[in-house]
């Protein structure tokens, strides 16, 4: 991204700053989607052991529009894995809507993955072959619905994203905008609690950035739970709170009154 | 249901890969293709052993008294065939004692046979053909019908008028376009007229049912059928039912005891041979070649097995990412298990289909071809598909619990 960056502005002015340990008090509930508490992660690389987490303290209440920061190596992909229950962490406690998910096994994780998550990924992760509608039943499949109501309810997520027009396209067939579309009406087909998007305009040009933002934007004023991953600052800029990971620990947790909407951004840009 | 999503999955994936997945199912097919082939020969010939070639020369219900069995399946041992050769021949004189120790009801009759040569003024040159000597009801018994004419009158039998019912093939070589009855054809020097006709019989193994010509056995016909005028071959018996074949072979083996002079200790020196004694050999090879039938292309199927399992394996390595993205859209190890599963046993299963039809066309050909007959068995069907079916499912379960097992996060980073 080579335009100047208006994110930087508010994030140093208005931000409001917090204590990293301001979480620490909250109680796995209803109002918390997520807790986690001494959350490591340690990978054994032949022999060397590496610490990709080392006791991360998060509390994400329903409603929150999240961006968790980070250079890479910092542990945030990690953190994503464990949060969107692909991992387990080696140590620590994570609550996801009160059930302690920490020491699930295999096949729990995959139905809570299935029915409390909708993963976006940077590189859409669409199946080449299934045209955009089969895609986003995909969920469903394993949820057991039944073909019928699978295609409805499919037709309804592509709808929200305004893609009726291309269900029947396969991802060549589309740009890169509309895949990552409908990649996120796959994410929401299933009402997840948490929407999680790890670098979700990676791929795109800023244009098309734009219109995935404002897509999240949205979701996040319907009340969607959207917990977006990345290291670019201009896209943490429109998280209503930006959590910094530095070194497998939680640097800085920021909490914004005012944050960057992407018509702001825009006028933003046209000013510099 | 999964079940029918992963059945589609894998019909789309063939049609997807049609080259691939033909190679693929190309071990099974063929597998499948030579077990319904070879099964379908061995049917065809059980089925012909059975019903045409053992049923037209021994009928139902019915026996021969012979001095050695005339059809002989399988190898017989030398001193067997020794000891067949010194046996007594049967006399016109065994006729009577024989036929009087019948039970009421029983019919009976007598035929010699050789093979002579014919002519008629109609044609040009003698013909070979199968000539018989016949007496008693030997057309009831063996349930030959007359298409043109009628059968030898109980005088003729006892005369020995020279008349003759002739084949089918008799009389398209000596009468070509004539119509036979009435007209006279040559046998040992002496004419004979033509009496009859038989409906036609059909051939088997090259060997033609309608190139028979029957002659009354007292008809001066039966001096040319042995080196000494008076022997028969076979006095044929047949009981009304089933339950009393033994008791009228028991008193049939008595009379025959008597006559020859046997001890109590010697064993019989003649025949009764059935349907069944000539078919207990034909049993004996059916099963080892309906064996070697399953065993060699049962071989096919495990290279086709290898073939699925090494093109699944290829498959999962392929589709990591996919595998990857259905996990993390709540795909559990099971649901990946039966995918792949689902979808090596749809590839086979396509190929053992394949197989089967191709199959059956083959044992079609050779039919046509061959003098081999052919008959699909409906079990060997059933048993080449489920066959498939297995196949796919057993080469299937290590690469699809390969992929159950994929750890999502690294498949999912999988280029």
């Amino acid at each position: 991204m080579s335009q100047s960056t208006p994110a930087e502005a508010p994030v140093s002015t208005t931000a409001e700053r917090q204590a990293v340990t301001s979480q620490a008090g909250a109680t796995p509930g209803r109002d918390w989607v997520i807790v986690t508490r001494g959350i490591k992660r340690e990978y054994d690389m032949g022999g060397e052991i590496v610490r990709a987490l080392r006791g991360v303290d998060l509390a994400i209440r329903r409603n929150e529009y999240v961006a968790i920061m980070g250079p890479s190596g910092s542990g945030k992909s990690t953190l994503m894995n464990i949060v969107g229950c692909l991992d387990t962490p080696s140590g620590g406690e994570y609550w996801l809507n009160g059930t302690l998910v920490s020491s699930m096994k295999d096949d729990e994780l995959a139905r809570i993955r299935n029915k409390e998550i909708g993963f976006v990924f940077q590189t859409f992760n669409l199946l080449p072959r299934a045209t955009a509608l089969h895609n986003v039943e995909l969920p469903l499949v394993y949820a057991g619905m039944s073909a019928k109501q699978r295609r409805e309810t499919a037709a309804n997520a592509l709808d929200r994203v305004q893609l009726t027009s291309r269900m029947q396209h396969k991802p060549n067939e589309l740009s890169g905008g509309q895949r990552q579309r409908v990649a996120i009406a796959r994410a929401l087909v299933n009402n997840p609690s948490i929407l999680l998007a790890d670098e979700p305009t990676g791929n795109l040009d800023s244009a098309t950035s734009q219109e995935i933002m404002k897509v999240f934007e949205s979701l996040a004023d319907q009340g969607q739970t959207v917990i977006m991953v990345t290291h670019e600052a201009d896209i943490a800029a429109h998280a209503r709170r930006v959590v910094a990971l530095h070194d497998g620990q939680v640097s800085s947790d920021t909490r914004r009154e005012h944050f960057v909407t992407v018509n702001e951004q825009v006028i933003e840009a046209k000013k510099g | 249901m999964l079940f029918f999503e992963a059945i589609r999955l894998a019909l789309s994936t063939i049609r997807a890969q049609k080259l691939k997945s033909f190679f693929t199912l190309l071990g099974v097919c063929i597998g499948v293709m030579f077990l319904i082939a070879v099964v379908s020969i061995v049917e065809g010939m059980g089925r012909y052993m059975e019903q045409d070639l053992i049923g037209k020369l021994i009928g139902v219900n019915s026996f021969e008294l012979r001095h050695r069995p005339n059809i002989n399946l399988g190898d017989v041992d030398p001193s067997v065939f020794a000891e067949y050769r010194r046996r007594p021949r049967l006399y016109h004189d065994d006729i009577a004692p024989v036929v009087d120790a019948l039970p009421p009801g029983t019919r009976w009759a007598v035929v010699s046979d050789n093979s002579l040569r014919i002519s008629s003024r109609y044609s040009s040159g003698p013909r070979n053909a199968q000539i018989s000597a016949v007496d008693g009801d030997y057309f009831a018994i063996r349930k030959f019908t007359i298409v043109d004419g009628r059968e030898f009158t109980p005088q003729e039998l006892a005369m020995g008028t020279p008349v003759v019912i002739i084949g089918q093939d008799v009389v398209k070589r000596l009468f070509s376009g004539l119509t036979a009855v009435g007209r006279e054809l040559r046998m040992g020097g002496l004419p004979y007229t033509v009496i009859g006709v038989l409906e036609a019989q059909g051939s088997a193994i090259g060997i033609s049912f309608d190139n028979q010509v029957f002659a009354p056995w007292q008809s001066p016909v039966h001096r040319l059928m042995n080196s000494v005028p008076n022997i028969i071959d076979a006095i044929i018996i047949q009981v009304p039912s089933a339950g009393q074949m033994t008791e009228t072979q028991e008193r049939v083996r008595q009379v025959m005891r008597a006559r020859h002079k046997l001890r109590p200790a010697q064993p019989d020196n003649f025949t009764m041979q059935t349907s069944e004694s000539a078919l207990a050999f034909w049993n004996k090879i059916k099963r080892y070649l309906v064996l070697a039938g399953i065993a060699l292309p049962a071989i096919g199927l495990v290279v086709g097995a290898i073939v699925i399992m090494n093109i699944m394996l290829v498959a999962v390595a392929e589709r990591t990412r996919e595998i990857g993205i259905r996990k993390a859209l709540g795909a559990r190890r099971a649901d990946i298990l039966t995918q792949f599963l689902i979808e090596a046993a749809t590839l086979s299963t396509v190929g053992a289909a394949l197989g089967v039809a191709l199959g059956i066309g083959l044992a079609k050909l050779i039919a046509a071809v061959s003098p081999l007959p052919a008959s699909v068995a409906p079990w060997s069907i059933v048993v080449g598909v489920a066959l498939g079916a297995g196949v796919g499912i057993v080469s299937g379960v290590y690469p699809a619990s390969r992929a159950s097992m994929l750890d999502p996060i690294a498949a999912l980073r999988q280029e």
